[in-house]
């Protein structure tokens, strides 16, 4: 066993079926606020280096931090939406450490008194199954500087020298510490979708992953399917968008079962996850063991948060993601891929849930708002919930449609019409004349009309070429205006032709 | 009116009612402190042209009607404050060269107030020490007895006013850094409760013990600077936001209802014959303007030292971490940021600033915590507790501000004998309780030639500099010690 | 007590101080003995005592979310006293491995 090396081995399906891995996201999430944690500095990204700065974040001799109460809020807020407990007591602490990008070489953090503790996080995947990630805690601290490689390639390797910039050194920053509840690349995207879509949907953090507001790690270790145990983890480093954190964790998985199925055993150290190269590989390890020294920042004052405080939070908390999609999936019937489309677009689903209020039909209105009135919207530029159509009328044309009083080729002309000039559903189809027309009668006198003027078609047809159907059908809605109700014409044909 | 020698109190009265003008002020201070200066060394850095371009501010705006708390009152800064514009040091090296682009809270407030700032002053590097000879930028001398120390860490700002170098200065005290200099250079040093002055832009050492405070030559002058300096500042979140009462105008002449408590275990037996003396003197003056003595305990007093040895290097390794040769100061080259660091910081800093270092991080490190740094942190809690009780009892505490009179140089190698000398100052600080050292006396000290003053220490309850304030003026009008001294430069002018 | 309780390299190390032998010999031996000194601590009897970190008991002092741009400094105030700077950047020496 022991003769094989890891790279020798493939990772086949029943390998990985042989394992299960251990996942523990760990992620950084810049807040929204207009000033940074704690001086009246632009929390801005981007700039000309060194041009967001003051005393307080460059941390000269002498200056002092006043924290930000819009952050503490933030905090109260995302503790809150994952029903995480909010301690009537916390504080901040230093966490030392040198770092070039970190001004004062220490952080300001929080240690052992966060200001949310506990929590859960629940979330679906693309195939629609759903699980949950409990929260350790999210706590409160500030984003270092930047440092940019001064090498040919921008890398640390070969570098001569480095440039710090700190125009993002004291942005607010929470991090969120998840217990070790997922078990795959899959669930640790969902997870940290989820964070996402909730955080924004509450104007906690933009989430904007580019400008890397959002920075993950994973801890990831493997056992064998069944183990209590866990196995031995490595951290993983440098994710920086939710394909590479599945890439990575992927890659990651991959390897550990490598080195075990070798004969190895996996040790415990970060690893930094190469975008290019699609793998994870060892960072050095340190000379030493970090050891942080964390104690209470002596400049800063403890956090009282009161019991009035937390039901007053929670009392303007929105429904979550989550909840809204739960929604949209058990109640009204909407698939995973749509459900997740509204979910993600807040203010369409706040239009959304307006419509199905209305119309009391979830399926049908979800059809019209992904599909042709998105499509409105997109061509002209504009969102749905700020274009002319009301989610009332909206109800209206739902109401319409799924009656019968007009059909589809008439709902698309109608959604146009509200599109381009508001108004009622009901008043269009009658100024216009498009109610659809399913009388018996009247559609078997055209169906007379167009069987007597096409004498060779009706030939071919009882020759066995049934596939001029069609050509008929179309005679029948093109003599009628579009306001036949066709499923009634091609059986009055049917009727006529067979009998 | 005499710029050099009078109060703060009646220069800015002769400039506010313009039977003076701050601009003739500065041109008198500037040549007599270069030349006093040259002896004392009570200055790292002089500004000039800074105290004469506030002298025209001052004298513009009295002339547009302005009344000026501190009108044309010639003051000094300790150089570990910053003021826009000029060099702020710290004493160290590693700041050696560092020119501050902004001003800190109390120094901004003591030049709105109308004082002139004849520059900066000498201290131990980031104001650790008590002599002032751990400054790695300059030597400063005790202006009642050039071949001692002015104490510290202010030392300059203590000498500079008892060699009447200025009328004002601002100083900083962590452990009794200026109290203990108050009473070397016989002078009032007054330390407000913490959190009453503003400490932005005052360069930290010990954060949660720092205060930023006055020297004065008379309670009342020490008094009309705290009501300038002192108050809510949204720039340091430590401030405390409540309303300050003016104490200026509330000084008493007597001091009859007033409890003094004497503290047992600062007992006087282990100081020399004749300090001793001094001290009961005093103690029985304070009894003669009415107040009556008595005796209150302070158990945990004597963890003092050990609590404050923890406490402050443990902030200070922290705090002193951003001197790293990045942004700003001294950078020794290194092969790479590590090694930069570590040669920067070797050659930036003096050896007590090292040690300090040394010991915060040993007492924060893994395993330690709980023993050293916890411990203290709860040790304090019994220090503050012991004050309580004891103001349950008196109104005031009395007791010496140092065990001895000014030393020679180099008389104290051994660390811990150094740190022995804030064995008063200590506790209180680490009360937080506002407190002050006023001249009680002088002795001629064994192996010296000439008077050296001794200092009363009085620490009242958190918040009542009013009531501290007006009892120091009490005894300081009754026994008028400072009066009888007269500095070495002085004397000979 | 023993001179060398202290492991003085590693608390340099941690604290970023080059230190040559005769500093360590040094900085040893005072460190260890004002530590005896401090030991005294452990007679004091602090069970069910309270930690003081600030002797002021103030709670959430905080700021409102506003710019403040009356204290932000310009570039080149930020980079006055600057040992090394290129291109509106700081400069320093290459940094070998990551932290934090």
């Amino acid at each position: 066993m022991s003769t094989i090396a890891p790279e020798d081995i493939t990772v086949t399906p029943e390998l990985l079926e042989k394992y299960e891995a251990v996942i523990g996201i760990e992620c950084h999430v810049e807040l929204k606020t207009e000033s940074k944690m704690f001086c009246g500095c632009p929390n801005a990204f981007g700039g000309e280096p060194n041009t967001k700065v003051c005393p307080v974040c460059l941390a000269l001799p002498g200056a002092l931090p006043v924290p930000n109460a819009a952050a503490i809020d933030h905090m109260i807020r995302a503790g809150l939406a994952f029903g995480a407990t909010i301690p009537p007591h916390s504080k901040f602490d230093r966490k030392n450490y040198f770092y070039p990008d970190m001004p004062k070489n220490y952080q300001i953090s929080q240690y052992d008194m966060p200001l949310t503790q506990g929590g859960v996080v629940r979330y679906w995947l693309e195939d629609g199954t759903r699980g949950e990630c409990r929260l350790t805690r999210i706590h409160l601290e500030e984003d270092t500087g930047k440092s940019t490689h001064a090498s040919a390639d921008g890398r640390l390797a070969g570098a001569t020298s480095s440039l710090v910039d700190f125009n993002r050194a004291g942005v607010p920053l929470m991090e969120c510490v998840g217990e070790p509840d997922i078990r795959s690349a899959d669930e640790a995207v969902a997870f940290l979708e989820t964070l996402a879509r909730t955080f924004r949907q509450l104007g906690v953090s933009d989430v904007k992953m580019e400008e890397g507001s959002l920075r993950c790690d994973a801890n990831v270790s493997i056992r064998l399917r069944g183990a209590t145990e866990y196995g031995t983890k490595a951290e993983i480093k440098n994710m920086n968008s939710f394909r590479s954190v599945r890439r990575a964790i992927e890659s990651e998985i991959a390897r550990q079962i490598r080195v075990v199925e070798s004969g190895g055993r996996v040790i415990q150290e970060t690893r930094g996850w190469d975008e290019a190269a699609g793998t994870t590989h060892s960072q050095r390890s340190k000379e030493q063991a970090h050891d942080y020294r964390y104690f209470p920042d002596p400049d800063l004052v403890p956090i009282d948060v009161t019991a009035e405080t937390v039901a007053a939070v929670k009392a303007t908390l929105p429904v979550t993601p989550y909840e809204h999609y739960v929604r949209y999936v058990d109640e009204y019937g909407i698939d995973t891929k749509r459900a997740t489309q509204l979910v993600d677009d807040a203010p369409l689903a706040a239009w959304f849930d307006r419509a199905v209020e209305a119309s009391g039909n979830g399926q049908a209105t979800v059809a019209f708002v992904l599909g042709d009135l998105s499509r409105l919207a997109n061509e002209s530029g504009t969102h749905v919930a700020e274009g002319k159509v009301t989610p009332e009328a909206l109800a209206e044309l739902v109401a319409l449609t799924t009656s019968n009083a007009i059909n589809s080729k008439a709902a698309k002309q109608v959604l146009e019409t509200l599109w381009n000039e508001g108004g009622s559903a009901k008043a269009i189809v009658e100024r216009e004349g498009l109610a659809q027309v399913s009388d018996r009668g009247a559609i078997e006198k055209i169906v007379d009309e167009v069987l007597a003027a096409n004498p060779k078609v009706v030939a071919d047809y009882q020759a066995g070429k049934l596939n001029v159907m069609g050509f008929l059908t179309g005679a029948v809605m093109k003599a009628s205006r579009g306001k036949a109700n066709p499923s009634l014409a091609q059986e009055l044909l049917k009727e006529k032709l067979g009998a | 009116m005499d710029p050099i020698k009078d109060t703060a109190v009646s220069i800015a009265r002769a400039v506010n009612a313009k039977e003076a003008a701050a601009a003739e002020i500065a041109e008198a201070l500037i040549p007599h402190v270069s030349r006093v200066d040259a002896q004392l060394g009570a200055y790292l850095q002089l500004t000039p042209e800074l105290m004469r371009e506030h002298a025209r501010r001052v004298d513009e705006r009295v002339r547009a009607g302005e009344t000026l708390p501190l009108a044309g009152v010639p003051v000094a800064i300790k150089d570990n404050m910053c003021l826009t514009g000029t060099r702020t040091t710290a004493g160290s090296k590693i700041l050696e060269h560092f020119v501050a682009p902004y001003t800190a809270t109390a120094v901004q407030r003591l030049l709105a107030a109308g004082a002139l700032p004849i520059g900066k002053t000498n201290l131990d590097e980031f104001a650790m020490g008590s002599s002032c000879e751990n400054s790695a930028l300059g030597v400063t001398r005790n202006p009642y007895d050039l071949d001692r120390v002015p104490g510290g860490s202010s030392g300059g700002s203590a000498a500079a006013v008892g060699g009447f170098e200025a009328t004002l200065s601002l100083g900083s005290d962590t452990g009794g850094s200026i109290r203990e200099p108050a009473a070397f250079c016989n002078i009032v040093g007054f330390k407000p409760t913490y959190g009453r002055v503003s400490r932005y832009g005052l360069i930290a050492f010990a954060s949660s013990l720092d205060q930023i405070g006055p020297f004065a030559r008379t309670v009342e002058d020490a008094a009309l600077t705290y009501d300038v300096i002192g108050g809510h500042d949204p720039l340091d979140a430590t401030s405390v936001d409540r309303p300050l009462e003016p104490t200026a105008h509330a000084l008493r002449e007597d001091l009859r209802g007033v409890r003094v408590g004497i503290v047992k275990e600062f007992g006087l037996g282990q100081l020399d014959a004749n300090v001793r003396a001094c001290y009961e003197a005093a103690y029985a003056d304070l009894e003669k303007l009415g107040a009556e003595l008595v005796e209150v305990e302070l158990p945990t007093a004597e963890y003092g030292l050990a609590t404050y040895y923890l406490v402050a290097p443990a902030e200070c390794s922290s705090n002193l971490a951003r001197f790293d040769g990045v942004r700003y100061g001294l950078r020794v080259d290194g092969a790479d940021v590590g090694e930069m660091y570590e040669k920067t910081r070797a050659a930036g800093f003096g050896p007590e600033v090292k040690r300090r270092i040394l010991i915060g991080t040993y007492a924060l490190s893994s395993g330690y915590y709980d023993a050293y740094y916890l411990k203290a942190q709860k040790a304090r809690t019994k220090i503050a507790e012991d004050f309580a009780r004891a103001f349950a009892r008196c109104d005031v505490i009395a007791s010496p501000a140092a065990s001895t009179p000014a030393f020679g140089f180099n008389a104290k190698s051994d660390p811990v004998s150094m740190y022995l000398m804030d064995y008063y100052t200590i506790p209180v600080s680490l009360a937080g309780l506002p407190s002050l050292s006023v001249p009680c006396g002088a002795v001629v000290p064994e192996g010296g030639t000439r008077p050296m003053p001794l200092g009363l220490q009085l620490a009242t309850p958190l918040f009542t500099e009013r009531s501290l304030l007006g009892i120091a003026h009490a005894y300081e009008r009754a026994t008028r010690h400072a009066e009888k001294l007269s500095p070495v430069e002085i004397a000979a002018a | 007590m023993p001179t060398d309780r202290i492991d003085i390299r590693h608390v340099a190390t941690l604290a970023r101080l080059a230190l040559t032998e005769d500093e360590i010999a040094t900085y040893g031996a005072q460190l260890g003995n004002l530590m005896t000194h401090v030991d005294a601590l452990a007679n004091l009897d602090t069970a069910e005592v309270p930690a003081t970190a600030q002797v002021v008991p103030s709670r959430n002092v905080q700021r409102a979310d506003v710019l403040r741009p009356e204290t932000s400094l310009t570039r080149e105030a930020a980079l006055q006293n600057a040992p090394d700077t290129v291109v509106g950047y700081f400069r320093v020496p290459r940094i070998i491995g990551e932290e934090g």
